[in-house]
């Protein structure tokens, strides 16, 4: 195949055929006898009270939240990463002033007492 | 013999000559050609990935002194063949309140996540799917499919335990996605490419060694944020039986179960090739470049004791607490894998031009050196936390 990417198009395609096949096998050979009972939720043998779509901890937000600072950063490594051999020993200094920059983010944080689970 | 050096070609050719001679064009004969190499490839994954079950089965009950499966043909090999008949037969529940379009599509988006990868891993010096450019980021993006599916499952599955899990399970994995690409970037760094194709062939051609000589710390980094992104033990507090009960998965049953169950196990095998392609040259092996089918053998032996090495931290080590395992990423692993990417970085541009060995030793010892500055680092906190310690009375008599 020329293209790559036609190649990777028809093996996305194909990888989500086979497991909605799976699926959709299971649901043609299996029995459906539905009762109250059994499509109830489970809750160790409990009636659920309450809503079940619960809160959470803020703290998943706060992760979340450096999570997406971080991983936006290193998309901008990968580019400096490729190129290191092609270029001067300035830019190679260059990328480490700005991972520098993103390590004194996360110190800040860290002393603002963001990763501490409480 | 021309199969034996090219086993792809001369069945590509044939099929060619085929299709051809029915009078169809070429771009359709290699469009479906192609479709059909895709369509093997994945049940052979498929297959895999049923044995992989008898496999993890023997070495748990290996690891708990037990004997594990052996009723059912020889070594019990045929036994998760009446699993899987007994998981498709069985009655596929969705459970009241459930949101119907989510909760069906997270195990189909959790295994096929786990496919995806396997498009871009090179078996062999001729056999593999596709040699894309920018593999290493297609590895990332697929993975965070994976992440979706985890999230849908809990939130659609109308049930308290699943949605809890679901939070621990994604903020565990999005939290250790990111020394994982570090860990990604220095292979880049060394190679200057991001194919994986490229980084398995820079390990043995022009004088060059396995990565896991240049850069040990890296590969294991690589390995924790592994085991980590795969959710098992001594990460798998989204499962937590004590007091989750299953986690994500909770309400799935049958066939579904069994997708998440699969994509699981394939996921685990699937990061022990990506060890063995990143660190320990792929399929590179004695006569290997001559006889593509003696690489795919060596990718699979090499990717089988890295998917032994997981399951082997997975049975010994036990469950940590949440708060432990976000520290340990966010305070540790993540600082240490932003700092190797630096000294990496500096170390390979200065000797750049300096022969091979002088280049493998500078990169070894300078990962020597930062594991023992950081080993250093720790003791003196530690010994500054235990002299802060009140004396306590008694121990002075």
């Amino acid at each position: 195949m020329e293209n790559p990417w036609v190649y990777l198009g028809l093996f996305l395609i194909v990888g989500l055929i086979i497991p909605i096949a799976a699926i959709v096998m299971a649901a043609i050979l299996g029995p459906k006898k539905p009762n109250p009972i059994k499509l109830s939720t489970y809750e160790c043998g409990m009636e659920t009270v309450g809503d079940n779509w619960v809160q959470f901890k803020s703290q998943y937000y706060v992760f979340a939240l450096a999570f997406l600072i971080f991983d936006v950063e290193t998309v901008f490594l990968f580019p400096w990463a490729l190129s290191l051999n092609a270029m001067p020993l300035f830019v190679t200094v260059e990328g480490i002033i700005f991972i520098l920059i993103l390590l004194a983010g996360l110190s800040y944080i860290w002393q603002k007492g963001m990763l501490d689970w409480v | 013999m021309e199969f034996l050096t090219d086993p792809i070609k001369v069945i590509y050719d044939w099929l060619m000559s085929v299709l051809s001679g029915w009078g169809w064009a070429d771009w359709v004969s290699a469009l479906v050609i192609n479709l059909l190499a895709i369509v093997v490839f994945i049940l052979i994954v498929m297959v895999l990935d049923i044995i992989l079950v008898w496999v993890e089965r023997k070495v748990v009950a290996r690891f708990q002194d037990r004997l594990g499966p052996n009723r059912v043909g020889p070594f019990g090999l045929f036994q998760p063949f009446p699993d899987i008949i007994k998981l498709i037969l069985k009655e596929d529940i969705t459970p009241e309140g459930a949101d119907r379009v989510p909760f069906n599509l997270a195990p189909i988006l959790s295994l096929a996540s786990v496919l995806f990868l396997w498009a871009v891993v090179p078996l062999s010096s001729r056999i593999y799917g596709v040699d894309l450019n920018v593999a290493l980021l297609y590895l990332v993006a697929a993975g965070s499919i994976g992440t979706l599916s985890i999230i849908l499952a809990g939130w659609s599955s109308n049930n308290k335990y699943a949605l809890m899990g679901a939070y621990r399970m994604v903020s565990n994995m999005i939290s250790y996605e990111i020394p994982m690409v570090i860990a990604l970037l220095i292979p880049t760094v060394i190679v200057g490419s991001m194919s994986l194709k490229a980084i398995t062939e820079a390990q043995f051609t022009n004088g060059g060694v396995w990565f896991v000589l240049i850069s040990p710390l890296g590969a294991l980094i690589f390995l924790i944020a592994a085991i980590a992104e795969l959710g098992r033990s001594p990460f798998d507090l989204h499962e937590g039986e004590s007091e989750i009960v299953s986690g994500y998965h909770i309400e799935y049953s049958g066939m579904k179960f069994g997708l998440f169950y699969a994509g699981e196990l394939l996921h685990a095998f699937t990061f022990g090739g990506f060890i063995a392609v990143l660190f320990f040259g792929g399929w590179h092996g004695p006569w290997a470049e001559q006889y593509p089918l003696l690489g795919v053998f060596y990718f699979v032996i090499k990717a089988m004791i890295g998917y032994w090495v997981i399951m082997w931290v997975k049975y010994t080590v036990p469950r940590i607490r949440i708060d432990h395992m976000l520290a340990f990423n966010w305070k540790f692993l993540t600082p240490l894998a932003f700092v190797l990417l630096m000294v990496t970085a500096l170390t390979h541009r200065i000797l750049l031009d300096a022969p091979t060995w002088l280049y493998v030793a500078g990169m070894f010892l300078s990962n020597v050196v930062l594991v023992w500055l950081t080993v250093e680092l720790m003791r003196a906190q530690a010994r500054r936390k235990r002299q802060s310690l009140p004396v306590i009375a008694a121990v002075e008599h």
